[in-house]
């Protein structure tokens, strides 16, 4: 990685608030002065209790929402003078909850993340077909692409979606849970491929993940929010410690050695 | 993993529509309407053969050297009065239709058809105002007998006031620069209640016009002519064209603003366009046949079922449906005892049970397939 590329990363979060509308009282702040820089190439963990603001981080990210204060850059520029669908041919967003249409194709809908590629007013190119392809199989999905989203299990809906992300090729992908819904299996085989699309197209990825061994094994890079900051950021070894564990989400973990030298974290018998 | 790659190279993967399906259905839909059209403008109370129709139609439409064998009385029936009758029902059927389309997408309601924000009332307050200001100020009367554009105060009135209320609407639900939904249909429905009691004053105060002001009501395609054609068609057919080049943008829509936003669609500034070029399109129908009702809620419906959602056909395939529906249903009203019953009551004695049947179906057909 050259020092220009590293001195400009990606997408970077700068002292960023935020606040969701309440209609009396208060706003309740989410966010309260995050710093986020996202180097190109870097796979990122997102970690944090129930309301902590992963998801309205993600969102701040993707452009879906405004910060308060504070400034959101991504490639340079800040979000608000990208246009949309300039922005969607380079950042992907895997939501929590979509109702997926019905009447539909699974291959259809992940061939909607091709639209803001689109060159064609009515057909579809050649490069869209493969990168539809290619996208069912690395979501795990091609034989899936027959069925509509009655037909589909909350796990295999989730593998749609996820395919409907790849097919954007973007450069940033945030990823809000993707691992909701999937069998163990389906977990690691979804991260597995993840990790190798970001080693082979550098693609930069923001996973919001709630199982801890999982993100650790998964992700060479953490970041932990609570209370509205960034409480930690670094490699999983120096970040994921009991201490920060406890205080973060309040449950007292401890440190498990395993065979091959590995560290698993598992909750105190003690609690 | 490898395996599913070589055979996906081996057998490319198809997704969406086919050409072919395309063509099938648009081509069936467009053979059906062009069958529809030479019955409907060959029935009627005076006797032209349908050999003779076709053969008119022929001669004037597509300038065929078609020998004249029939009374010239026939061609005047036929190209003065039945066909652009005929040519009516078809636009306001598919105009109806499309726009259905595109507002049960916006209004994400199965419920929505073309009228829902405001358009019905709001025409219909025009037309019932066109209808009794003369009446009440003699001044206006002078403008009664003239037109603009081919269309009578009347007709303009009620495009106006379509078109207007549908703005008005929308101004009044955004706020902080978004419009949300259940504010829409909220705030459309608030607004046609106060249109709803104007007419009804208007209707109160009208004493004679009180015929006019119900005839209007119903929907009638009785004053349909050539003038009111050459005003609705081009408003018609660009709506569908900019429309049509949306598909894309009608498909994103169907995941929720969140997830359209996310595939570059700038949406706020998208439903707003959309909204424009449906109203226009609902206006211009309005317009000329009164409030013609249940074409827009089913047809929509009928479709998606049948033919899937991808609006690329969707469009085009409610637009012919639609017209050919409302061809039907105006043949209807003429044949049918009673002489001339407006096509509205026609379309909602037709059109209701229908939907309960499309409704008691598409319920049954779910149930099979969650079983």
């Amino acid at each position: 990685m050259s020092a220009a590329v590293a001195a400009r990363p990606l997408a970077m979060l700068s002292d960023v608030h935020f606040s969701y509308p309440r209609p009396r009282g208060e706003p309740r702040p989410v966010l309260r002065g995050v710093d986020l820089a996202l180097p190109a190439g870097d796979l990122v963990a997102l970690l944090g209790a129930n309301g902590s603001g992963k998801t309205t981080l993600l969102r701040l990210l993707s452009g879906a929402l405004v910060p308060d204060a504070g400034e959101v850059r991504f490639d340079g520029r800040p979000l608000g003078e990208w246009r949309r669908d300039a922005l969607a041919r380079r950042v992907a967003v895997l939501p929590q909850q979509l109702d997926l249409p019905d009447g539909f194709r699974a291959a259809e809908l992940v061939a909607m993340g091709r639209a803001p590629h689109a060159r064609r007013l009515f057909a579809s190119t050649v490069e869209d077909e493969r990168a539809v392809e290619r996208a069912l199989v690395d979501a795990d999905a091609l034989d899936l692409a027959a069925r509509y989203p009655h037909e589909l299990s909350g796990g295999e809906r989730q593998r749609v979606l996820v395919a409907m992300a790849l097919a954007q090729e973007p450069d940033l992908l945030l990823l809000d849970e993707p691992t909701l819904h999937l069998d163990l299996a389906h977990q690691v085989a979804l991260l597995s491929s993840i990790r190798r699309l970001q080693a082979q197209r550098r693609l930069t990825v923001v996973a919001v993940l709630h199982d801890l061994n999982l993100a650790a094994a998964f992700a060479p890079r953490v970041v932990v929010l609570h209370d509205g900051l960034v409480a930690a950021d670094g490699n999983v070894a120096d970040t994921l410690t009991p201490v920060l564990i406890e205080r973060v989400f309040g449950v007292r973990m401890e440190l498990a050695r395993t065979a091959d030298g590995g560290a698993h974290l598992v909750i105190s018998s003690d609690r | 993993m490898r395996a599913a790659i070589a055979s996906a190279e081996a057998q490319p993967l198809r997704i969406g529509l086919t050409l072919t399906r395309t063509v099938v259905v648009l081509g069936a839909a467009g053979v059906l309407l062009a069958l529809l059209l030479v019955v409907a403008v060959a029935v009627g109370s005076a006797e032209v053969g349908i050999g003779d129709t076709a053969a008119i139609l022929g001669r004037r439409l597509l300038a065929l050297p078609i020998p004249e064998t029939w009374a010239p009385t026939a061609e005047k029936i036929i190209f003065d009065i039945r066909l652009p009758r005929v040519l009516t029902a078809m636009l306001v059927g598919g105009g109806l239709a499309m726009a259905g389309t595109v507002f049960q997408v916006l209004l994400r309601n199965p419920l929505a058809d073309p009228y829902v924000i405001g358009t019905a009332a709001g025409a219909s307050f025009g037309a019932a105002l066109g209808i009794v200001a003369p009446l009440v100020l003699p001044v206006l009367a002078i403008g009664a007998g003239t037109s603009w554009l081919g269309l009578g105060v009347v007709q303009l009135f009620a495009f106006a006031g379509g078109l207007g209320t549908v703005l008005l609407v929308y101004a009044v639900a955004r706020s902080a620069g978004r419009v949300q939904v259940i504010t829409l249909l909220l705030t459309g429905y608030a607004i046609s209640s106060v249109l709803a009691a104007m007419v009804a004053m208007l209707m109160f105060i009208s004493g004679n016009a009180l015929r006019a002001i119900f005839g209007w009501l119903m929907g009638s395609l009785a004053n349909a002519g050539w003038m009111a054609l050459a005003f609705a068609a081009p408003l018609m057919i660009v709506a569908f064209i900019l429309l049509l080049a949306r598909w894309r943008r009608l498909n994103l829509l169907m995941l929720g603003d969140a997830q359209a936003a996310s595939l570059g669609v700038d949406v706020e500034r998208e439903k707003l366009v959309l909204t424009v070029l449906a109203t226009l399109a609902t206006s211009a129908a309005v317009a000329i046949s009164g409030t013609i009702g249940f074409i827009g809620l089913v047809v929509p419906h009928l479709l998606r079922l049948v033919i899937g959602p991808d609006h690329r056909l969707l469009l085009p395939a409610s637009l012919l449906v639609g017209a050919a529906l409302l061809v039907v249903a105006d043949l209807g009203a003429r044949l049918l005892p009673g002489g001339g019953i407006p096509v509205g009551v026609v379309t909602a004695l037709i059109g209701a049970p229908f939907f309960l049947w499309l409704l008691r179906r598409s319920q049954l057909l779910r149930v099979e397939l969650s079983a």
